[in-house]
């Protein structure tokens, strides 16, 4: 009950944080408007006369490789850059309340950038019926693609009191995770005869891959347990970091 | 209160404290001294939790820091140096925020954020963007934090860096009148700090205690406590020089001047501290029937020792 309290009042401070922030609102804007941009122009949105988003989902794991960065940079290099981190970490909280707090407050706000986009689907309800189980299914993929890449930020945030070595550290990270799933990477692996092998695995662990499932509708197991591990993975990670600066 | 026992601190292989023990009771005001990079602040971020020692313990009202650290922290109130601050936010904004990490909710949060803010004098300023605030408000609100959950013990990393005399007097009151019924310890470069808040002292120097007691026990151990300085006329001064050397318990005289109407200078006794040396001197002046215009007994003086201490370390 208490760490639940502590975490709330983590949640609150950094969504306050976001919330009342010029760059957050810039942030969303560009990712609202690339999304749309996007889905509307390049994926021939209109001309294919199909009310479906998977088009428009199909985008988002690319947005991410720069959102996420921008969205979780400040997470723990600004608690580093101002000295609060010393301060923070005397409180009676655990480091995990703070790493947990800070997480979703970002994540909320994802989520928030995410509601803006809900246009889109009021346009494909006028232009046509589309399937509401598809939509929701390319929502929590594009959801957890963006919640994965705000993880990876969360890491590399707490490596560095420099947000901008922050946010390009992981926009490569993030890259390479799009990457590793991408067609052509994929086509020239597959020539590559023996490299031909690893061609598979590596795209299972891209973003691509199961955003890719998720915006088709088909929900797996597999790909819940990718984007949970890449979550846990890097909080752990951000866990370690924290401890091993302290000693 | 807070007992600390062969804390140790390594950074790789720089040892920054080394087997540092010392205990603080309840109504001590401790002034943890020492030149920059003695391990002062190390000690604190230990002490408070935030960084673990490499060996060695920290008992907090019986609670071990190591393997109670929520528990232990939730007794302590911490100012870290530099003040640091979420910039963001407002006095009160900050205060309410660190307040719900204390624990605090409702009423109770909000009458702690209140008295804070009375406390360190921030009423002018507690809407204001702390972005905003000079050096002394920033300072005054990172310590209106550490008060926030009336904590039984206070650790203060140079509370009144930055801060004008004024407000240096007004902490240091502070200081001196929450010490009544808590624990502080703080660290500060500035001495007569010491002497003004500290019901006592310890310097560190190269991670080690060096010293360690009250700001007058202190002061008698520097060199010059204890000397007399006089000056003495009615014969040539090398004549009054000689007769004062000849009498009982005068180890050493150091002469400031030395004119053929008088002497100037100090004379140190053989026991430091010792007291009888100035009645001697009083009682030489009257029987030879010289002039003794001045007769002052130094105490000794906290910068002194201090040099004397941690200069004797570096050698």
């Amino acid at each position: 009950m208490r760490s639940v309290k502590n975490i709330l009042t983590v949640f609150k401070r950094e969504a306050y944080g976001y919330l009342t922030s010029l760059t957050f609102y810039i942030f969303v804007a560009v990712f609202v408007i690339l999304s749309m941009f996007f889905g509307f122009l390049f994926a021939n949105f209109l001309k294919k006369g199909d009310a479906s988003l998977v088009d428009f989902f199909m985008w988002h794991p690319w947005f991410y490789m720069l959102i996420g960065p921008a969205l979780g940079m400040r997470l723990w290099s600004e608690e580093q850059r101002l000295g609060t981190m010393e301060l923070l970490l005397t409180f009676p909280v655990t480091v995990w309340e703070v790493i947990v707090g800070k997480y979703l407050a970002a994540c909320a706000m994802l989520a928030l950038a995410l509601a803006m986009t809900f246009s889109m689907v009021i346009t494909v309800h006028m232009l046509g019926e589309p399937d509401n189980g598809l939509i929701l299914s390319g929502y929590i993929g594009s959801f957890f693609v963006g919640a994965a890449s705000l993880a990876i930020t969360c890491a590399i945030s707490s490596m560095t009191r420099s947000q901008v070595t922050c946010l390009i550290v992981a926009f490569f990270i993030n890259l390479l995770l799009v990457l590793a799933g991408f067609g052509p990477i994929q086509e020239f692996l597959g020539r590559l005869g023996v490299f031909s092998v690893i061609a598979k695995p590596l795209a299972m662990c891209s973003y691509l891959y199961h955003s890719t499932l998720l915006g088709q509708g088909l929900f797996k197991l597999q790909s819940l347990v990718y984007f949970l591990s890449v979550i846990g993975f890097s909080l752990l990670l951000t866990s370690v970091i924290i401890r091993s600066k302290r000693s | 209160m807070i007992e600390v026992r062969n804390l140790t601190k390594r950074f790789g292989p720089k040892v920054a404290v080394n087997n540092l023990s010392f205990s603080v009771s309840k109504g001590e005001v401790l002034g943890f001294l020492g030149p920059n990079g003695a391990g002062k602040s190390t000690t604190m971020r230990m002490i408070t939790g935030y960084y673990p020692p490499t060996e060695g313990s920290i008992t907090v009202d019986g609670i071990s820091m190591l393997d109670n650290p929520v528990a232990a922290k939730e007794k302590m109130g911490y100012l870290p140096e530099n003040a640091p601050l979420y910039t963001d936010l407002s006095v009160i904004g900050f205060l309410n925020y660190t307040a719900a990490l204390r624990g605090l909710r409702g009423e109770a949060k909000n009458r702690a954020v209140l008295n804070a803010i009375h406390t360190c004098f921030l009423e002018k300023v507690a809407n204001q963007s702390l972005e905003t605030l000079s050096k002394g408000y920033r300072h005054r609100t990172c310590l209106a934090q550490s008060l926030l959950h009336d904590p039984e013990i206070l650790i203060l990393d140079e509370p009144t860096d930055g801060l004008d005399p004024n407000q240096k007097h007004e902490v240091r009151q502070l200081i001196k009148r929450l010490g009544t019924d808590k624990v502080i310890i703080f660290s500060t470069h500035i001495l007569e700090e010491v002497e003004a808040a500290c019901t006592r002292a310890i310097i560190i120097d190269q991670g080690r205690v060096v010293a360690d007691g009250t700001p007058n026990e202190l002061k008698a151990r520097a060199k010059r406590a204890g000397s007399v300085r006089v000056n003495i006329s009615g014969l040539a001064g090398s004549g009054i020089r000689s007769e004062l050397g000849q009498l009982n318990g005068v180890s050493a005289i150091e002469a400031d001047s030395e004119t053929a109407a008088g002497f100037t200078g100090l004379i140190y006794p053989k026991a430091q501290g010792k007291r009888e040396l100035s009645n001697h001197i009083f009682d030489l002046c009257k029987n030879r029937g010289w002039l003794l215009s001045e007769l002052h007994v130094d105490d000794g003086r906290l910068d002194e020792m201090f040099r004397e201490i941690t200069a004797q370390e570096k050698v």
